[in-house]
């Protein structure tokens, strides 16, 4: 099946966009899926409840609060203009952003869990035999844990390709810039006679998610080697 | 060579312990719970003690009144554990180097075939840690702590895990560690005939205390 041009600029934007959206939100989930799995921070619950939103509220909900907060009239979003001159409406970062919010919480659970399946005791046995605490991390903790954490980093970009609601609300459907795959999909539906091209692009879409399944699948199995604790 | 007085609050336990000893193999002897285990992760410097002074052949580990305190990874403890927590990530070889390593070239005293040969374990070297017998991992366990160089040893109920025969392989491991390297061994047990046969100094520990 040979792709249009139009039909590779869809999927170009959309693996850049959700490509982005996981690279720039991967410390970010790690640093709160660390926090939520190690620590005992008092406001943790609070923490708990605010990442997972994006999971619960409607799609279109986040996108209009992603709208109110980063905006042109935003307080985020006046800040960004003043002192960086970067807007994120109706520009294709700002289909990033929504993206990364809405695999925020996918990733922050696959994440946590990895972390807390890290034996601790390995971490100990580590410090007596000389490791400090950051050489402890590097060389037990996050090769233990390497698998949650690439399991987790694809489902963010499988969730990131498929957003929609918070996009489209946020970012609007423009060509070249925020119409990534669902929205190219939803724009065509709303054109009689666009079946052919609606069909195409659902193709694109499953093989898209069939990739990135898989990927999972052997990182998994990869990482799943050598485990077990004897 | 140990010379440990410390107590720590655990829960509604307080775990007290005070006692001085001179060469070879002291063991701490006591029913479970008696924190026994506690004693030796306050020692490796895992739990800190809520006060006292843990000095080993005269170097300060810790001392809650002068504030001396020094972190694991700086008190040169070669600590085997019941479960031998080999890292499931790394080969045998990489697990028996990961602490020489990092140990400074002057305080290591064991070459990895020196290890090998002493616990006989060289055929293992290439092998991944779930595919050991329990007395296998338990023998890498103890090469890996002596390759780290280590100027004492602590070891929590290395036994505990092991069928018979492993038992006695295990055991003879620790006599030639006490009589032909001479280490200070802090050795955890509740079993009386393992402490009676190894032990050359023993501190009893009662239930919670």
């Amino acid at each position: 099946m040979l792709l249009t041009p139009d039909e590779w600029e869809v999927i170009r934007l959309s693996l850049r966009v959700s490509g982005v959206a996981v690279g720039g939100m991967l410390p970010i989930a790690f640093g709160l899926a660390w926090v939520l799995a190690r620590t005992r921070l008092p406001g943790k619950l609070a923490l708990d409840a605010l990442v997972h939103l994006p999971l619960v509220l409607p799609p279109v909900v986040t996108g209009w609060l992603l709208l109110l907060a980063f905006g042109n009239n935003g307080p985020v979003g006046r800040w960004l203009e003043a002192w960086l001159g970067i807007s994120l409406m109706f520009r294709w970062t700002g289909a990033a952003l929504a993206a990364a919010v809405m695999a925020l919480p996918l990733m922050v659970r696959a994440m946590r869990i990895s972390i807390e399946t890290v034996d601790r005791r390995l971490e100990s046995a580590a410090r007596t035999l000389g490791a400090s605490p950051w050489h402890t991390f590097r060389t037990i903790t996050l090769p233990l844990a390497m698998p949650g954490l690439a399991a987790g980093a694809v489902l963010g970009f499988a969730r990131s390709i498929g957003e929609f609601g918070a996009t489209i609300t946020f970012v609007s459907n423009i060509p070249g810039e925020t119409r990534t795959i669902p929205i190219a999909i939803y724009g065509a539906l709303q054109v009689p006679g666009q079946e052919n091209a609606v069909t195409r692009l659902a193709v694109i879409a499953v093989v898209l998610s069939l990739l990135a399944l898989a990927a999972s699948e052997v990182l998994t199995r990869r990482g799943g080697r050598g485990s077990g604790l004897v | 060579m140990f010379d440990v007085a410390v107590e720590r609050r655990l829960g509604d336990a307080q775990v007290r312990v005070a006692f001085a000893s001179a060469d070879g193999l002291t063991a701490l002897f006591g029913p479970s719970g008696a924190g026994k285990s506690s004693i030796l992760n306050m020692v490796a410097g895992l739990l800190r003690p809520d006060r006292g002074r843990i000095a080993i052949e005269g170097r300060v580990l810790f001392d809650s009144a002068a504030g001396i305190d020094l972190p694991p990874q700086q008190r040169r403890a070669g600590y085997v554990f019941q479960d031998a927590r080999l890292f499931p990530h790394m080969k045998v070889r990489a697990n028996l180097l990961y602490g020489w390593k990092l140990a400074p070239p002057e305080s290591r005293w064991m070459a990895l075939e020196e290890a090998t040969d002493f616990l006989g374990i060289a055929p293992l070297l290439d092998r991944w840690p779930r595919t050991l017998s329990g007395g296998e991992a338990q023998r890498v366990a103890i090469g890996r702590a002596l390759l780290s160089g280590p100027r004492f040893l602590l070891m929590d109920e290395p036994l505990a895990s092991l069928d018979l025969a492993r038992r006695e392989e295990i055991m003879v491991v620790i006599e030639r560690l006490r009589d032909e390297l001479r280490l200070p061994i802090l050795y955890v047990s509740h079993d009386s005939g393992e402490v009676e046969r190894l032990a050359s100094h023993i501190v009893r520990l009662d239930g919670a205390c």
